[in-house]
């Protein structure tokens, strides 16, 4: 099992109801953790159209997750 | 010179424009992005920015390095405003410097456009009939089916 640190924005914050949370998981990339989320948060749905970053990068929804990795999930973005 | 920043306060446009100056510069192109009164059909009465700043901060000077490299420009900056703006205030201002007009044309174009695509910041409207939403996220999150209740507005605001 991996420790990681999910942390959520805007959205994704209101529908969890927390901007940080520890997880303890066997998640393997970036989609998988996500769909671990959806089972645990009943406010999430998909992640269509989101973008994730890992340790302050950007990274690919199938990113190998590492054992004290924080990751980022953004909802669809709306600058400017 | 190039520079992205995010700003808390209102955008200081004459700082921005006199970053731009260059005696080597012909033309001289902003870009200006204000808070408008109604999006798809809802009237709006505000807006508010959330920005997460240490990504968006290095993914706007990317935006900028880029638009240096595939145009041929003298200077570029830019600004975009967090937190709660009104109606007709710049969220977001793009400057390009260049020798000649069509290139700043051209990178003042690409840049907003990539800034709207690549930075995670995210726009929530309040609108006049006291709601609120996540723009681009009426899919994200079921919460977001309904409207939210006016005490909820109050303690959702970044």
């Amino acid at each position: 099992m991996k420790r990681i640190a999910v942390k959520w924005f805007a959205a994704y914050r209101d529908a969890t109801g927390t901007a940080a949370e520890p997880v303890e998981t066997a998640a393997a990339t970036p989609a998988d953790l996500f769909g671990e989320m959806v089972a645990r948060h009943h406010g999430l749905t998909s992640f269509a159209g989101a973008l994730v970053a890992i340790n302050d990068e950007m990274a690919d929804w199938q990113s190998p997750l590492a054992d004290g990795d924080e990751v980022l999930f953004f909802p669809p973005v709306a600058g400017g | 010179m190039s520079g992205f920043s995010i700003s808390s306060q209102a955008i200081d446009l004459k700082a921005l424009r006199a970053g731009l100056a260059d005696v080597a510069c012909g033309a001289c192109v902003v870009f200006e992005g204000w808070v408008r009164n109604h999006n798809e059909g809802q009237a709006v009465s505000r807006l508010a920015y959330e920005v997460y700043e240490p990504l968006a901060v290095r993914e706007g000077e990317t935006i900028l390095q880029e638009a240096m490299q595939r145009f041929d420009i003298g200077r570029a900056v830019a600004v975009h405003r967090q937190g709660e703006l009104s109606l007709s205030e710049p969220a977001v201002v793009v400057g390009v410097a260049s020798a000649h007009r069509d290139a700043a044309f051209r990178a003042c174009r690409y840049i907003i456009d990539e800034v709207k695509h690549r930075l995670p910041i995210w726009k929530k409207e309040y609108y006049t009939d006291g709601t609120a939403e996540w723009v681009n996220c009426r899919h994200c999150a079921e919460s977001y089916s309904r409207p939210p209740a006016r005490n909820e507005i109050k303690a959702q605001i970044p």
